[in-house]
């Protein structure tokens, strides 16, 4: 979050989000301490959005929808100087390739997430176009949201391809493959099996993994819920409209009655209009909960991350004693468990002194190498429980700040909607008793 | 000339428009002092006289020169009226269930107080049932034909839909019985009827017995001949006639709005139970955002609380009312049909007779004079009633309307104060967090 008032008014929509009833930003506070993070010395925004069209890679027509990203130093910015920022525009399939970088090379953070692709949850008013100017607006707001997360993370924020995200426009795409993160990231596959056959994953790192399905799940219950109020407060309101009608045609036979009927109707009318300012500020609560519904995926990735590397570490050590096993069988020649060697010496008789001495000694150069990597691999999994484990303590504490506050607003902006309720029938009222 | 009533009792028992106050709204709801009887155009056309002063009393003047009666004593009494010249009080209360092996009724306790001398004492209190009222309504529009006679809350109510002894459906009933017996009470000509006094006086009415004490008028309208055809029906009549066709439709409409709107809040209450089940469960899985996330829940179930209260209070109070008036304007379009029929018989025939007397010189029949005063009388019966009418209708729907806004305000008002709780809440938490971390 921007640390000044200096900040365009398009960013402090994106207040709305995260300060606190109280006005004062306070998770913007927090956000720039922790560290000497990215956005300590550089002020970040996401200015504006815009359409092109170009042909794509299949050589067809197609309009997409592109990001302005203002940068500028924020020594210049606190020294009262205001100079033009550095901007440069992105598109959201390169905000994808940046997470999808920041995810495989930092595996051991929850990696803020993006705003969502398409427009899902939404309820029947309300436009699933993903062109449509509200939606992109709030995916606007939701990507200066990720690139002041990213640029205020402790360890995500000193990222070299993160500076050039923000820096450099052309060329980007070419370093970040030059990194080669593509070839480094998980198979799928891989990190199902792991998690279906590792034996002693950190009983920590497990119950934050339920935790995570379980922020997921109630999260999406609660757009889902929501969607679904939405839609019928809305036939509510709009019902009311009716009366409107019916109080005009109603005041034109009255003498006396008339106006105050004609009047009243008037405020019927405003009272069906008011939904639609109630339920588009509403999609920001909407916004934040989806944010932490994607956070939650997130979270997941870096616990099944670690049933990987612990996984990895358990085969690793099982590989190791079974060599050592494999060495003292051939040394003492007592066969302890079944083996084919052991078979073949029994059925073919013992073999040459020199074959035995050529196998140890493979053995003995398997085995060195297997300890090494047993070291690498209890190293990367005790890096990773430990970094880890400092990251999603962070996230622990800034979702329960986020969602407080989103709560509190949401309950201010339901305080709103009720005294604009009472406003409009008041107004009603008076009418009614002047009739 | 009036229906039955002695003459000179009409102005007594009558009070100023401006001054009868909404029957359910007792000492409190002053009566519109913008009630401005200058402007009361209808009045003033339909007799010619110019209104001397826009005073109250006026108004009361006026009312006196549409009776026929011309009482001009009574008209200067009138003029320095005190607000007292009310001298019948009625009131309905006290509901009570009674069982029998036949049947389960409620009764409700009709108090009256009066100095009138039709009446044997001065206070009397009896109890009378639903029935008793639709008794008393059928006797005053078979005897007083040419009045409008203020409606009865609805007759049946359907078993299993509406539960007929539930609190609130006995109060509402009991409320509309009451504001129709004091209606009937003020009407300067339906307060002496004679069925009335029964039913206020008699320790068990009698309903079989039937008062044999019909009016002249109320008989002949009766037996009004038909197969006469209306030549011209007088402008006012007409008028009359176009309103309650328009009135009726838009509070038919009025009346779908609402139920509508019944259906799209049960709906929405529907969804927002479930809404509201969500964040509890929630709750469950966390720990510091355990207790928001219940206030949230629990502000929601509040809200579900406080809609629920004001659609069955709209179902209760608002829907009924406005279906009375529908029904009360059926039976005020069937007098204006009997007063055509009326008004017909008597050209037909004052026809008959102008032709006769052309032939043979025979002097005006009898009948047809008698014709032309019913006709006159019924219209001017009409006329009043009429007045008498637009100014309660006018009350009760300021009365509906109010309700309805105040309502939706409390409504509001509750939520509200859930939220704002919820707020001091979860602040009060922040400040202790941050206080607890600097220290």
């Amino acid at each position: 979050m921007a640390e000044d008032g200096k900040e365009e008014s398009v960013a402090t929509d994106d207040e709305s989000d995260h300060t606190a009833a109280d006005g004062t930003g306070s998770l913007n506070n927090t956000m720039v301490e922790e560290g000497s993070t990215l956005l300590r010395r550089m002020e970040i925004c996401v200015a504006e959005a815009e359409k092109r069209s170009g042909k794509n890679a299949v050589n067809m027509q197609e309009t997409f929808t592109v990001y302005l990203i203002e940068t500028r130093p924020m020594d210049a910015v606190v020294e009262g100087r205001n100079p033009a920022p550095d901007a440069l525009w992105r598109r959201y399939s390169e905000f994808e390739l940046l997470r999808n970088y920041l995810i495989v090379t930092y595996p051991y953070i929850v990696v803020p997430p993006l705003p969502e692709k398409r427009a899902e949850f939404v309820w029947h008013k309300l436009s699933a176009d993903n062109m449509d100017p509200d939606f992109v607006e709030r995916r606007r707001v939701g990507l200066e949201n990720f690139l002041l997360r990213v640029a205020s993370h402790p360890v995500l924020s000193n990222d070299q391809i993160l500076y050039h995200f923000l820096t450099e426009e052309h060329g980007w795409k070419e370093v970040v493959y030059e990194t080669g993160f593509q070839a480094k990231a998980d198979s799928r596959l891989r990190a199902l099996s792991a998690t279906f056959r590792v034996r002693n994953p950190d009983k920590r790192f497990m119950e934050m993994k339920h935790y995570s399905d379980e922020l997921q799940s109630h999260t999406s219950q609660l757009l889902r819920a929501r969607a679904r109020v939405a839609d019928r407060l809305y036939g509510v309101y709009k019902v009311h409209g009716n009366y409107g009608r019916v109080f005009s045609e109603w005041s034109a036979i009255e003498k006396e009655m008339g106006d105050g009927l004609q009047s009243a109707g008037h405020h019927m009318d405003a009272y069906a209009a008011s939904i639609d300012d109630i339920l588009e500020e509403e999609e920001h609560y909407a916004d934040q909960m989806k944010e932490y519904l994607f956070y939650a995926e997130a979270l997941r990735a870096v616990c099944r991350k670690h049933e990987l590397t612990q996984f990895e570490l358990e085969m690793a050590s099982q590989d190791l004693i079974s060599k050592k096993q494999q060495r003292e069988e051939l040394a003492t020649g007592i066969v302890r468990t079944f083996s084919f060697k052991g078979m073949t010496n029994k059925l073919f008789g013992q073999e040459a002194p020199e074959q035995r001495e050529a196998r140890l000694k493979l053995l003995e150069e398997l085995i060195a190498e297997g300890e090494e990597t047993v070291k690498e691999k209890t190293l990367e999994c005790e890096e990773h429980v430990e970094k880890a484990w400092v990251d999603m303590q962070r996230f622990k504490e800034q979702k329960d700040k986020d969602l407080r506050e989103a709560l509190i607003n949401y309950a201010v902006m339901q305080i709103s909607m009720c005294k604009k309720g009472i406003q409009v029938w008041g107004n009603a009222k008076e009418c009614f008793l002047k009739m | 000339m009036s229906v039955g009533a002695p003459k000179g009792l009409a102005s007594s028992g009558q009070k100023p428009i401006t001054e009868i106050l909404h029957p359910l709204s007792a000492a409190e709801e002053p009566l519109s002092v913008t009630v401005n009887v200058g402007g009361d155009k209808e009045a003033g056309l339909t007799n010619g006289t110019p209104v001397e002063t826009s005073s109250p009393a006026s108004a009361s003047s006026l009312f006196n020169r549409l009776q026929l009666d011309d009482d001009l004593e009574a008209d200067v009494r009138d003029l320095y009226a005190s607000t007292e010249t009310r001298d019948l009080f009625v009131t309905v209360d006290d509901p009570k269930k009674h069982v029998s092996t036949m049947e389960t009724y409620i009764t409700y306790r009709v108090s009256t107080k009066t100095t009138r001398i039709e009446f044997d004492l001065p206070e009397y209190c009896v109890r009378r049932r639903y029935q008793d009222f639709d008794w008393l309504r059928i006797k005053l529009e078979d005897s007083q034909p040419t009045h409008l006679i203020p409606p009865l809350p609805e007759k049946f109510v359907m078993k299993g839909v509406v539960d007929r002894f539930s609190e609130e459906f006995v109060e509402t009933r009991m409320k509309a019985l009451d504001k129709f017996l004091k209606r009937v009470a003020d009407h300067p000509v339906l307060s002496f009827n004679p069925h009335l006094n029964a039913f206020l006086s008699a320790k068990d009415l009698n309903k079989r017995q039937g008062l044999a004490l019909l009016t002249k008028v109320g008989e002949s309208v009766k037996h009004v001949a038909g197969g006469y055809k209306l030549r011209a029906r007088p402008a006012e009549f007409c008028a009359m006639g176009e309103y309650l066709d328009t009135f009726s439709q838009k509070l038919g409409t009025i009346d779908r709005i609402a139920q509508r709107i019944l259906k799209e809040q049960s709906e929405y209450l529907t969804e927002l139970r479930e809404y509201g089940t969500v964040y509890s469960s929630w709750a469950t899985s966390e720990e510091e955002l355990q207790r928001p996330l219940e206030g949230v829940a629990s502000c929601v179930k509040t809200c579900c609380g406080a809609l629920e209260d004001q659609s069955e209070s709209m179902s209760q109070d608002f829907l009924p009312v406005l279906r009375e008036y529908v029904l009360y304007i059926e039976s005020m379009k069937n007098v204006l049909r009997k007063r055509d029929q009326t008004q017909a018989e008597y050209e037909g025939r004052l026809e008959a007779a102008i032709l006769r007397k052309q032939e043979d010189r025979t002097p005006m029949p009898v009948e047809v004079e008698k014709c032309q005063d019913k006709v006159e009388c019924f219209n001017a019966d009409l006329k009043a009633d009429w007045e008498r009418w637009q100014s309660n209708k006018r009350q009760d729907f300021k009365q509906l309307l109010t309700g309805m806004a105040d309502r939706n305000i409390n409504h509001y008002e509750k939520c509200q104060a859930a939220w704002e709780s919820l707020i001091t809440l979860l602040q009060d938490k922040q400040t202790e967090d941050k206080t607890s971390e600097t220290n």
